[in-house]
């Protein structure tokens, strides 16, 4: 798209996505670090993590302060679409950073009882997801929405990832009562790590909002079956 | 109803915002407009919906001025100007040399961007043009005064000071006075022409209220230099281009999601 004629305006324009895409890799950096602090069983990583969430709420801050200067000269169109698609997404990568940290407290909780044989599951499904977050903040760098919608397809993976960990766990939580506070400790992570592929969806239709206003998107299959679960 | 012709974007949307019913009130259909040879306004299809705002906007130029002035032939004033084509206000084309000019001008009402009121009092600055057109009787006029005064919201602050000269008032009270005199007419229609651009911003917001207030009884065309008035005053904006019409649809298409790009680097200042 060409340039503003007030220069400044572009130039307020690419803080304000930078500062978003930031804030994306931090949330990114913070739960991949978490997957790794459980497997390492590391209290003083974990630590760390849950203090480096501060950096991401100031960092929304910043975004809210400017998008409100820019909201100061008035935009249209595609300008007033992306300081709203920007406030939203700065709020779901706020919700991502406190899941992560989220990830963080409960290994603390972990750690305190004998390591489970679980946490491989964790693993993988909190890879998928960073990989999520990850491809829905280039999308939105580049505002390819077909790579947005890509992320928005893939979150059924996560979904049933999800799934198939939680039915895992409540076998196991049947067959050895004693390892039911740290599988339940689990459930939560997973149940977090399922809660950011959500945002990162939520993302990716807010890529698709900013790029072509407020056409509906197609209906999303969803394949999280937890909610209906019952014991095997 | 013809409202469909207003569809230029994504027609569901359109249809839903035009289906509350607005009848067509003006339209202009495959309307040329020439200052001597100069054509400044191309083949224009456009329709006004009765008793709401519709804003004009463009870059300086672009014709947007020189389509208000064409609705109420105001340009058959000067020599060498001619309009070819239609307008039609309620079915009936204005443009035909037969359609009486002092009909027109009693249904069609205008402001121009720089109040001008007549060197006499505030009263005599309304009543003057009522008399133009009807006699009436002393108590009616000065019901009709009075009516039309409150109309443009000023009222209030003239009441005390009928008698004194309409030159003493501010620039924005001068500007609720002219649009006083062209209610004052009873019009259908009500052509602005930039009204605000030489207000402060409190004397603007009584204008912006006004039109809303007005737009219960009239038909209101607006040209603005300012788009985010145009965004906050009107219902449909026509954006118009070295005498196009590029594009036309609801207010809220045209500023949130245009179609045309010309229209949206226009919007976004990108251009202009």
């Amino acid at each position: 798209m060409t340039d503003h004629i007030v220069k400044s305006y572009d130039d307020e324009q690419r803080r304000l996505l930078n500062e978003t895409l930031r804030m994306g890799e931090m949330a990114a950096s913070q739960l991949e670090a978490a997957l790794d602090v459980v497997q390492r069983r590391d209290d003083k990583a974990a630590e760390r993590i849950i203090a480096n969430d501060e950096a991401i709420d100031a960092l929304e801050q910043e975004i809210s302060h400017d998008v409100m200067k820019l909201a100061l000269r008035g935009p249209m169109a595609r300008d007033l679409r992306q300081i709203l698609a920007a406030i939203r997404i700065a709020a779901d990568i706020e919700r991502i950073g406190d899941y992560a940290a989220n990830v963080a407290k409960r290994s603390l909780a972990l750690n305190l009882s004998p390591a489970l044989p679980h946490i491989a599951g964790l693993h993988a499904i909190g890879t998928l997801a960073v990989k999520q977050v990850r491809d829905v903040l280039a999308a939105y760098r580049d505002g390819d929405i077909e790579a947005a919608k890509r992320v928005r397809a893939s979150d059924i993976d996560i979904d049933s990832a999800y799934t198939s960990l939680f039915r895992e766990l409540l076998t196991y939580m049947m067959e050895d009562a004693r390892s039911i506070t740290g599988c339940t400790h689990l459930l939560f992570m997973a149940k977090n790590i399922e809660r950011i592929g959500d945002h990162a969806t939520n993302i990716a239709e807010n890529i698709w909002f900013l790029e072509k206003g407020d056409e509906q998107l197609p209906p999303r299959e969803k394949r999280d079956g937890t909610n209906t679960a019952s014991t095997p | 109803m013809n409202d469909a012709h207003i569809t230029v974007a994504t027609p569901a949307r359109h249809v839903a915002a035009l289906a509350e019913g607005a009848p067509l009130k003006l339209a202009a259909r495959g309307l040329d407009f020439y200052y001597d040879k100069f054509r400044a306004l191309q083949s224009i299809d456009l329709e006004i919906p009765e008793k709401r705002v519709t804003a004009l906007i463009g870059p300086s130029g672009c014709g947007k001025s020189t389509l208000l002035r064409v609705f109420n032939r105001i340009y058959a004033l000067y020599p060498k100007m001619t309009a070819t084509g239609e307008v039609l206000l309620d079915g009936e084309n204005i443009l035909d040399p037969k359609y009486p000019i002092n009909r027109l001008r009693s249904k069609v009402g205008m402001v121009f961007q720089k109040p001008v009121p007549f060197p006499m009092t505030i009263f005599e600055n309304v009543a003057y043009a009522i008399r133009h057109h009807e006699s009436l009787s002393k108590a009616d006029m000065t019901a009709r005064v009075e009516l039309a005064l409150r109309q443009a919201a000023l009222w209030d602050e003239v009441k005390d000071k009928l008698g004194k000269s309409a030159l003493g008032l501010s620039g924005g009270q001068q500007q609720r006075l002219c649009i006083a005199r062209a209610v004052a007419l009873k019009p259908d229609v009500l052509l602005l022409d930039e009204p605000t651009s030489a207000l402060d911003p409190i004397s603007t917001s009584r204008i912006e209220q006004l039109i809303e207030d007005l737009k219960k009884d009239y038909t209101i065309a607006i040209v603005t230099h300012n788009m985010q008035q145009a965004a906050r005053v009107s219902d449909f904006t026509a954006f118009m281009y070295l005498g196009d019409l590029i594009e036309h649809g609801t207010t809220e298409t045209i500023f949130s999601n245009p179609v045309k790009k010309q229209t949206e680097d226009y919007i976004t200042g990108r251009f202009g």
